[in-house]
């Protein structure tokens, strides 16, 4: 079997045990990548657990851009016995295994059809260092050390990088340096370097970051201008209530008095954070909560209460799979149904789908915007995938000019002037109405909020005619919606096609590789990326210009599907769902084969249908 | 603001107060609660309250849970904004509020339906985080509003009207809060307004988590014998430890008592509780002293009422998280927008 040669195109995964601060080295490396002009996609894969279970971390290096996941592992840093054989198994024909090689193996532990590449690391570090701890970090150095000797990474480009990690802990620096070194010294003096897996300096990363969705979710809430944050830890979002309270706590903090300007309050449940975001919203402030599906579970009552009494609310749901006690350490989009109906009675709800962190800052700021506009619960809807793993991404941008649009509020003013107020009055046509922060004016404008017994003036009615007249206003304001959430995206395929596909949210990356895929198969389609629910028209339009339509998701029961031909009365046959739901991302071949599939059966299965 | 005082009038009513406000301005839709419940006494002590105290109306936040007590708010302050939230949520849904705007005074309304069964969890933690407020429960010993089941705060051995003998330990909800930290404690009775009434202006002007528990009889379904939430049973083992007189700020203090019977409590906004005492050396200042003094005189089968405890110095919720004075829900662009430059920096560290 003749050893994989690549050049900027290849998977690295390392196979660490879980706290033995393999992290930060296996960033160092990642980045050292992305310094050298060359993208990365990074993801965690971890169980839930703080200490002692396995944790990998994939590595994506792809010049052409493609940040989606992708299948099989060219290289394989295993330095985590118990899932050697998994590890191992894991490695593509021709593919390399690097491995600590200070006790002897047998044979039987290594494939035939792969490189091995064996360092001691473990002698080397006991060698080295007396310290137990400091043996474990370095080791971890040392190992980069090695594969940039390996893979010909420039390694005054990972000094750098040490050098900037340990600003301001100068003392760590040349330690680090010298393990790095003791490792490429190692490589080079006794392996073959580089081998058939290379990095090149290239051009391909140009003013992209790097930055982890929740981090990204947490700064357009401070940007959006949110004071109150109420919320309940849950894996995986938890990182972006803790991102929204650094950033707080860098931007936010009275320079002179040391006083803040947000409130941050670890509520005792999330039934307890949604009730904090609507008291606040209900009076005045931007608030949000960050959760993961459980949490949305919980949360359902209040969600209706918000609906109904028309109070602002954002919620950024971080998707993991179900349920409660599953594995909530896995990306999953399958919360779209619970978040889109989230509630008793007639409910529906605004969602918003980030497809990266850049999103995740854009859509986390509007959301903002969007709640105040529509005083509804708005939903952002990330998910593991990008919430929890660094992503390269367009910078963020923000125009000093935009001002917050906090909807159709009634001030002092008009009240004194003595307009016309009532809560529930569609005053404009478009199902908004106006409503007045608690306080305002001494004798006009305070009303009673209650779910849905009220007329257009707040006051209490059971009447029939009222609550239709009500619930009507409700459906009005969400064809308004339509207009103001994010508009879909459509990529045309270079030729005219008759092939389309919908997508959305984190499918983004691997939807778009398979789409180039199958276009060099000579399957080209057209690819429309929603942004936001409710359906604008463009998705409808789009269905109708196709004769096939894929729609791509990432949960068992197509969920979006089920969205879309309920919401748009669209014939089910006409949408052709792709789903991939085992936990992982989904990756272009998934996609790709997915899709080729039905449009080009194989021949055996022809055949069948033919006799049929 | 200046507000004119108007000429007096002879209906007591229509008496305006040093903001010029009539007690009618304190009022609120016509209540559709059963004729005789106890929850609409309590709303009148409340319009009394606030009228006395010359709070302006429309700066009091009312908000509540759901239940005919939570009903109430609709029928008292018509000026102030409300909020008829979910069932046991009144909590965390105020705390929402009150972070949003420091300024506002906030006064919560429950049952023990709701603060005790499937709130108690919000009520607890509410008590813990010390929300500047007024929490008052309405306290009949029944869900009234689903029709007289049996509720936590329903004493073991009490029975229903239907004849069904209580068999659960009955939650105290003034022990609890005192035990989760609340810096005022007080328990009434809403068959005793002028005991009700001072209680109510005394937590109003507390800067803390200010908590009454208000026995409430429900005439529709706990008001039989049998029932220890019945006015007759009530009255009967009524042991008020004091009796307040509130002097707020800008009153004059005249009368004088004999010292010893007689506890002063200045509040941090100047208000004056004036305590005269009824239980022999009951101290408002101590905590644990008042925990077992509850202990001990429920298990006497009294029910205890009177200001319970208070801390003359609170600690509230924004103390706490250190917010600004300014309200969050005023602040804008300018206060909260780090703008492009800190952005330009932010994206040139993620390189
Ligand atoms: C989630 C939920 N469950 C149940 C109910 C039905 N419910 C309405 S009021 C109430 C009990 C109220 O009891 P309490 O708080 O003591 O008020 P009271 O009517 O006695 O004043 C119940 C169970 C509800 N509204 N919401
Ligand atoms: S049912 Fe009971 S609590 Fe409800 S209004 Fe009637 S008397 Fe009051
Ligand atoms: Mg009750």
């Amino acid at each position: 079997m003749s050893p994989i040669s690549a050049t900027n195109d290849f998977v690295i995964k390392f196979a660490n045990v879980n706290g033995s601060g393999s992290a930060s080295a296996n960033q160092l490396f990642g980045k050292s990548i992305i310094r050298m002009g060359v993208p990365v996609a990074p993801r965690n894969i971890f169980p839930s657990n703080i200490q002692g279970l396995p944790t990998w971390y994939e590595i994506r290096v792809s010049e052409a851009g493609y940040l989606g996941a992708r299948a099989g592992v060219d290289f394989m840093v295993a330095m985590n016995p118990q899932t050697w054989t998994q590890d191992v198994a894991s490695i593509l024909p021709g593919g390399y295994l690097f491995y600590d090689s200070s006790k002897p193996m047998p044979k039987s532990k290594f494939r035939e059809d792969i490189n091995v590449i064996g360092v001691p690391l473990t002698e080397m570090c006991n060698r080295e260092y007396t310290d137990a701890r400091q043996r474990q970090l370095f080791k971890n150095i040392i190992y980069v050390g090695a594969l940039s000797a390996l893979l010909d990474i420039e390694v005054e480009v990972l000094e750098t990088l040490i050098g900037e990690q340990f600003k301001g802990k100068d003392k760590l620096i040349q330690p680090n340096i010298h393990a790095l070194h003791m490792g490429r010294d190692y490589a080079l003096n006794n392996l073959k370097c580089p081998i058939g897996l290379r990095v090149r300096r290239a051009n391909a990363v140009g003013d992209r970051i790097s930055i982890e969705g929740n981090a990204a979710a947490g700064l357009g809430a401070v940007y959006g201008g949110a004071t109150v944050c109420a919320w309940y830890p849950i894996t995986p979002s938890t990182s972006l209530a803790e991102a929204f309270t650094k950033y707080c706590t860098k931007f936010r903090v009275d320079p002179e008095t040391g006083e803040n300007k947000f409130a941050i309050v670890q509520a005792e449940d999330e039934l307890a954070s949604i009730g904090m975001v609507i008291g606040a919203a209900w009076n005045g402030s931007r608030a949000f909560t960050a959760t993961s599906g459980p949490g949305i579970s919980l949360m359902q009552e209040f969600l209706g209460l918000a609906y109904f009494a028309e109070v602002p609310a954002v919620i950024f749901d971080v998707q993991r799979t179900g349920p409660s006690t599953g594995m909530p350490t896995r990306s999953q989009q399958c919360d779209v149904l619970s978040c889109a109906y989230a509630s008793h009675g007639d409910t529906k709800h605004v969602l918003l789908f980030p497809e990266d962190p850049h999103e995740c800052f854009t859509m986390g700021a509007q959301s903002f915007d969007l709640a105040d506009r529509l005083q509804t619960p708005i939903f952002v809807l990330l998910d593991l995938d990008i919430g929890m793993n660094e992503r390269l991404c367009a910078p963020l941008e923000w125009d000093d000019s935009r001002l917050y649009d906090r909807g159709k509020i009634m001030t002092y003013e008009a009240l004194e002037a003595g307009k016309d107020f009532g809560r529930y009055l569609d005053v404009d046509g478009d199902g908004i109405p106006y409503r007045t922060y608690p306080g305002t004016h001494p004798k006009r404008g305070s009303f009673f909020t209650r779910g849905s017994s009220k007329d257009r003036y707040a006051k209490y009615t059971e009447e029939a005619t009222a609550y239709k007249d009500n619930m009507d206003r409700l459906l009005r304001k969400f064809e308004t919606a339509k207009g103001l959430v994010p508009r879909p995206i459509e990529t045309k395929a270079k030729v005219a096609t008759r092939i389309g596909a919908l997508y959305y949210g984190s499918t983004s990356p691997a939807m778009r590789e398979a789409a180039e895929l199958l276009a060099a198969d000579g399957m080209p389609i057209d690819i429309m990326r929603v942004r936001g629910f409710p359906f604008h028209q463009d998705v409808v339009d789009f269905i109708n210009a196709h004769d096939e339509v894929f729609i791509v998701e990432q949960n068992r029961d197509a969920q979006l599907r089920t969205l879309v031909v309920n919401e748009c009365s669209i014939d089910p046959a006409r949408l052709v769902p792709v789903l991939h739901y085992d936990g992982t991302p989904i990756t272009a071949t998934f996609i790709s084969e997915g899709i080729a599939m039905r449009l080009n059966p194989p021949v055996q299965q022809r055949l069948k249908e033919a006799v049929a | 603001m200046t507000y004119l005082a108007k000429p007096k009038l002879h209906h007591p009513s229509l008496q305006p107060n040093q903001l010029g406000f009539t007690r009618r301005d304190y009022e609120g839709a016509i209540s559709t609660l059963c004729a005789g419940c106890g929850h609409d006494s309590i709303s009148a002590a409340l319009i009394q309250a606030c009228y006395q105290l010359d709070l302006p109306p429309h700066r009091i936040a009312k908000l509540s849970g759901i239940g005919c007590s939570s009903k109430t708010p609709t029928y008292f302050l018509g000026a102030s904004h409300g909020f008829n939230s979910v069932h046991g949520r009144m909590p965390s849904v105020l705390t929402g509020a009150n972070l949003a705007n420091r300024d506002l005074i906030y006064l919560g309304v429950s049952g023990d339906g709701d603060s005790a069964s499937i709130g108690l969890g919000q009520f607890a933690h509410l008590m813990r985080r010390g929300v500047n407020m007024t929490y008052i429960v309405e306290n009949n010993g029944v869900y009234g509003l689903t029709k007289g089941q049996f509720s936590a705060t329903s004493d073991r051995g009490s029975k229903s009207k239907k004849g069904a003998i209580n068999a659960d330990e009955a939650i105290d909800m003034a022990a609890l809060a005192l035990q989760l930290g609340a810096t005022f404690v007080a328990r009434s009775f809403s068959g005793d307004k002028t005991q009700l009434v001072p209680l109510i202006e005394a937590a109003l002007s507390h800067q803390g988590t200010a908590f009454i528990d208000c026995i409430s009889p429900c005439v529709a379904f706990n008001n039989h014998v049998g029932s220890t939430k019945s006015f007759d049973y009530v009255r009967e083992h009524n042991e008020a430890v004091n009796f307040l007189d509130v002097i707020t700020p800008r009153a004059e203090i005249t009368t004088e008592y004999d010292e010893g019977a007689v506890q002063e409590v200045t509040q941090h906004d100047g208000s004056v509780l004036r305590l005269r005492k009824l239980a022999g050396d009951y101290d408002v200042n101590d905590r644990i002293a008042a925990m077992r003094f509850l202990a001990e005189h429920h298990a006497q089968g009294e029910i205890v009422t009177g200001l319970l405890f208070v801390d003359p110095e609170p600690e509230d919720l924004h103390v706490h998280i250190k917010t600004v004075p300014t309200p969050l829900k005023e602040l804008n662009e300018t206060a909260l927008c780090p703008g492009s430059a800190a952005l330009a920096k932010l994206n040139a560290s993620l390189r």
